[in-house]
């Protein structure tokens, strides 16, 4: 083909999507990251004057607490989702061959559907008429309801809940890829369970679980609807000050900066991950 | 089996993660079956819920305009997310490139909000379903191309070679051999697509302008949570997570064979 077709054809394949993304993606990006740099307008716009008060503000003992506090909750939901999901993921994946399909698709079924919806659930579960509350009293557990809602124990269940299919699927992948016959040649050189697990199983599948981890503390640090739902109306991590900045304070500067604090963050999170995992594998590759 | 009482542990744990899964969805199921719509008695078998939910214009509407906004943004990102595909499949390797195909599916929903907010607001444009289509076009396509690239990657491409040797045209070539290969990943992708787009919430939010003419079925269903538990919201939840259950099989159909 000729040089010129090869360019039209290349503009006309990537340039509507990276068009596309380019414009409603990057410049908007973009233009959110400018308005981080300036003053809130008297009336809540823009005052162009170039400032980086608003990033010094982030670190006001009062908004650091609710970074540090969105990390903490992200980092408990990723622990817990760790210590539940591995154990699942290592079932499925040394199971039989043509169950690990259908038992994979169960678990990734209802992270799929509505999460409004699946939040939901939970308030109806967790309040204090709910039904967590009214089996604990009826088997006379409990006297007086548990505040099981609106706090942060809440919260974890419901990030938990949302985001564990996630690190199953991860954890899966990176089990499932691993030889059977090391496990096996750990056992034959008389290795017990546990440790053949701990020494061999566990560090192999490491890049499975800095990948889980890191995407469900990436996607619970980041959420607004479950602090918002479960969480009872206060301010209680960064995705609802971003949102209480722009619909109601009216700091759009102010919010603008707070979401690239978040998304700096993340990008820390997601190189170190990558990092890792390319460590891993060199390491994998010299062994 | 090695060790039976290990593996029966394990699957122990396994029930109750399913346990953990499908409880609060089956909760929500039984209730909006229940007649006095309480989750703390059952007091008989009754779709008066359901009935309720037919009768409310406020429910109604907002599933017109989702139905509008994911059909025509999942149109948008299908045609613009497939073709991105083929041409990405076609590159060499770029970092840029993987980066901002990336983004979009894991960039958090409240930043990407904002950003377009501001961006619409900026330019003065009015608000309304048309912004909200045009914002959710911007996760689909890539979730779209994700799909899509999954299927390439899975694609012998001497075919297209052999086509062309023995004299086809290089569009002959896509409508005869590539388009079919890949079309049940653009199908899934675009399945993929309109499912989001019906469960996207704090973006419809932010772009959909204020008045309740461009309230989405989410937004619909965020405001009836913030309201109060009343009993309708669970045959609303029910019929929504049929509704996706049912596409996402579909999806899995389409796409087998090629993604685990």
């Amino acid at each position: 083909m000729t040089k010129t077709g090869e360019l039209v054809q290349r503009l006309v394949l990537l340039g509507p999507g990276l068009g596309w993304l380019a414009l409603f993606l990057v410049v908007p990006c973009g233009v959110i990251f400018a308005y981080s740099f300036f003053l809130r307008g008297i009336y809540g716009g823009i005052d162009y004057v170039f400032t980086l008060e608003n990033y010094a503000r982030a670190f006001d003992p009062l908004y650091l607490s609710i970074f540090l506090n969105s990390a903490k909750i992200a980092a408990l939901t990723t622990a817990l989702a760790l210590l539940v999901g591995y154990p699942a993921a290592y079932l499925i994946a040394t199971g039989p061959r043509h169950r690990q399909v259908p038992l994979l698709i169960l678990v990734m079924l209802p992270f799929w559907s509505n999460y409004l919806i699946r939040t939901y659930a939970w308030i109806v579960l967790l309040n204090r008429e709910g039904l967590i509350n009214r089996a604990l009293v009826d088997i006379g557990l409990i006297e007086t309801p548990l505040p099981l809602l609106y706090n942060e124990f809440a919260i974890v269940t419901g990030l938990l809940y949302g985001y564990l299919p996630f690190m199953v699927l991860a954890l899966y992948s990176s089990i499932s890829r691993l030889n059977p016959e090391i496990r096996e040649a750990s056992a034959d050189l008389g290795a017990p369970g546990w440790r053949t697990f701990l020494r061999v199983t566990l560090p192999l599948t490491l890049p499975g679980i800095a990948a889980g981890s890191v995407f469900v503390f990436v996607l619970s640090i980041g959420n607004f609807i479950t602090p918002d739902l479960l969480g009872g109306g206060r301010t209680v991590m960064v995705g609802n000050l971003i949102y209480d900045q722009f619909l109601s304070a009216r700091d759009w500067p102010f919010g603008a900066s707070l979401a690239f604090l978040l998304i700096g963050l993340m990008m820390l999170l997601l190189f170190a991950q990558a990092w890792a995992v390319n460590r891993a594998q060199g390491e994998r590759a010299r062994a | 089996m090695r060790h039976p009482i290990e593996r029966r542990l394990l699957a122990g744990h396994l029930g109750l993660v399913y346990l953990f899964l499908y409880g609060p969805i089956l909760v929500l199921i039984v209730l909006s079956f229940n007649k006095s719509g309480l989750p703390t008695a059952w007091t008989g078998f009754s779709l008066e819920w359901y009935g309720r939910m037919l009768r409310n214009q406020a429910i109604l509407s907002s599933v017109g305009n989702t139905l509008i906004v994911a059909s025509v943004s999942t149109l948008i990102a299908t045609s613009i997310g497939t073709l991105l595909a083929l041409g990405i499949d076609r590159l060499r390797p770029s970092a840029l490139l993987e980066g901002i195909v990336f983004v979009p599916m894991i960039i958090p929903d409240i930043v990407l909000a904002i950003a377009l907010l501001s961006f619409f607001t900026l330019l003065n444009v009015t608000l309304g379903l048309h912004s909200i289509i045009l914002s959710h076009a911007v996760f689909n396509i890539a979730f779209v191309c994700a799909v899509v690239r999954t299927r390439l990657r899975h694609f012998d491409k001497s075919i297209i070679e052999a086509s062309i040797d023995l004299g086809a045209s290089e569009f002959r070539t896509f409508r005869r051999i590539t388009l079919p290969v890949i079309f049940p990943g653009v199908l899934a992708g675009a399945l993929l697509a309109f499912t989001l787009s019906v469960d996207e919430f704090i973006i419809a939010y932010f772009t959909s302008g204020a008045g309740s003419a461009s309230t989405t079925f989410p937004m619909q269903i965020y405001a009836m949570i913030r309201f109060g538990v009343t009993p309708e919201i669970n045959a609303v939840a029910t019929f929504v997570l049929g509704f996706s259950f049912l596409l996402i099989l579909l999806s899995q159909r389409l796409n087998r064979g090629v993604t685990p």
